[in-house]
């Protein structure tokens, strides 16, 4: 690799291997609605980017149809100079096919992304950790609060506005009695 | 869980400095006399934010901090990492490191479910396990310290293979220690498998199906023990997994006591890989050619491995710059101690600090 020269997208625009591919496009895309945006390989592995509407009902039926049964990880990107500035991951793996994909979705930060917490239990504690993490509200997450920062703290440390040095200044004196974490 | 309390019921905290809570995890116990009627984990003390620290660093800087996660497996939490990696600017380690990298995962898989027997029969009253168990979790971190210097936080391996060849006595020191392990194993089972109180406290305990272990996404031997034969070495190899003769246990209990019976089984299958592996350590090369200076091409990987608490996973975004944009680890034991919040509801106060210690968390990978 070298360092000068400007790395190239390697990330394909291709069908995945086998047809399941061709089935998410033929039942989510109709003459008048587009659901499946793009389908990609990047180093073997498949993903699927959704629009954002989309993302829970294609979950839904890799689910219920797919036996995509098991949500691995389900996780957010932040990308601050787009308009469309989350990007929000599921990782899904099928114990009778032994494979994985994953299922992405861009949206903007109005927008309140459904809550997979209805298909899957695992997605209760991720969804609180993204919400935490990121600030994206889920739209019926039965207990959507903070898991790993303290409740009453300001701010959401995985947006990329925040620096590594950021903290809850207010939080840390009153709570730790001292003028700076840092 | 609500803080509505009818006049019979109560709301008890356990933890964060409770022992049995393995660290730092604080439980709002809702009780009714004895009984457990809702459970709410309160977790994050531990947090420091590695995630965010992942994208701050380079890609080689980033690869000491994963061994603070899961400091009980450190090896695993590298071998992970480097595999993402590897993975994400397409290269691949030499043979021999690949062999190496199995024998010390599976060194610290048993030194990490040694670790786990001593302080959960601990917790449950058995004193006696703890000695033996860290009796012969220090030979295993003796074999790491002749290796790299370190014990807990190795650092063994580096992107793209391993930095340090063998020394001089790792073979002789695993053959002894795999030859004294056998039997010790089986003592360890004289003590407690069909010890009447270690039976009565596990059985039917924290029960937790198949059909909920896949809903709450639980992986490891919580998994293995409701029936689901699923190992991330089987199912999808890594690191020449493929070519070594060990089995799967599965039990079907779905409780406590067959999660205990499953890691004792594991690290029988654990020597049986290293013995394996001892005998065909290939020769050559243990560093693959990979650039002093990471830069990958734009993509995303999600790599995981069979860590010995489940499945580890690494999720990594590059933008083309030296540093990750993003960097997600998928941590067991966050996501197993979801389910503790299903699994405790109608038990005993004491069934919990049993559930709690055959979930098997280490809370500095549950806050990262």
């Amino acid at each position: 690799m070298s360092q000068d020269a400007k790395p190239a997208p390697v990330m394909a625009t291709e069908a995945w291997e086998d047809g399941l591919s061709d089935l998410l496009h033929s039942t989510f895309n109709t003459a008048d609605t587009t659901a499946i945006l793009k389908r990609e390989t990047f180093r073997g592995q498949a993903f699927a980017t959704t629009a954002a509407d989309a993302f829970h009902p294609v979950i839904a039926w890799l689910r219920d149809t797919q036996n995509f049964d098991y949500l691995v990880d389900l996780t957010a990107v932040d990308h601050p100079s787009d308009p469309l500035c989350f990007e929000l991951v599921a990782i899904l793996y099928s114990f009778a096919s032994n494979r994985r994909i994953r299922i992405k979705t861009f949206f903007d930060a109005e927008s309140k992304p459904a809550s997979l917490t209805n298909l899957y239990e695992a997605a209760n504690w991720l969804e609180r950790e993204v919400f935490d993490m990121f600030g994206i509200q889920f739209e019926g997450h039965p207990n959507l609060k903070r898991i790993l920062m303290p409740d009453d703290w300001q701010g959401h440390p995985l947006l990329k506005e925040r620096s590594i040095v950021d903290m809850d200044q207010d939080w840390v004196q009153k709570h730790l009695g001292i003028e700076s974490g840092q | 869980m609500t803080n509505h309390l009818e006049t019979s019921e109560m709301l008890l905290n356990m933890g964060p400095q409770h022992p049995s809570t393995h660290g730092v995890l604080r439980l709002v116990l809702k009780l009714d006399g004895e009984r457990v009627k809702a459970v709410e984990c309160v977790i994050g003390y531990l947090h420091r934010g590695v995630e965010k620290i992942g994208e701050n660093r380079t890609y080689m800087q980033f690869a000491p901090y994963v061994d603070r996660m899961d400091y009980i497996s450190a090896v695993s939490n590298g071998l992970g990492y480097c595999l993402a990696v590897e993975q994400l600017i397409g290269a691949e380690a030499p043979p021999r490191a690949q062999i190496v990298r199995v024998l010390f995962a599976e060194l610290n898989r048993i030194a990490s479910h040694l670790l786990w027997l001593g302080t959960s029969a601990l917790d449950l009253g058995a004193m006696t396990a703890l000695f033996y168990t860290m009796r012969e979790r220090e030979e295993v971190l003796k074999i790491f310290e002749n290796y790299c210097g370190a014990r807990l936080t190795t650092h063994a391996f580096r992107i793209g293979g391993l930095q340090y060849e063998l020394h001089d006595t790792f073979e002789a020191e695993t053959r002894a220690f795999s030859e004294m392990f056998k039997k010790r194993l089986d003592e360890y089972e004289k003590l407690l498998t069909k010890n009447p109180i270690w039976v009565e406290r596990l059985k039917g305990v924290g029960i937790l199906t198949a059909e909920e272990c896949k809903s709450y996404a639980v992986s490891g031997p919580m998994l293995r023990a409701a029936g689901v034969n699923w190992d991330l070495r089987k199912a999808q190899p890594y690191s020449g997994y493929e070519q070594f003769d060990f089995e799967i246990p599965v039990l079907h209990g779905a409780d406590s006591y067959d999660r205990y019976r499953i890691r004792i089984e594991e690290m029988r299958q654990s020597l049986r890989i290293i013995d394996q592996a001892l005998e065909r350590i290939p020769s050559g090369a243990i560093m693959a050619k990979v650039p002093k200076v990471l830069k990958p091409a734009p993509g995303e990987v999600y790599v995981s491995i069979e860590a010995p608490k489940g499945e580890l996973g690494y999720y990594i975004v590059s933008d083309g710059s030296l540093h990750p944009y993003r960097l997600r680890v998928r941590p067991p034991s966050f996501v197993n101690l979801a389910s503790l919040e299903k699994m405790a509801v109608g038990a005993l106060v004491a069934d919990v600090v049993a559930i709690i210690g055959t979930i098997d968390i280490v809370l500095g990978e549950v806050d990262r």
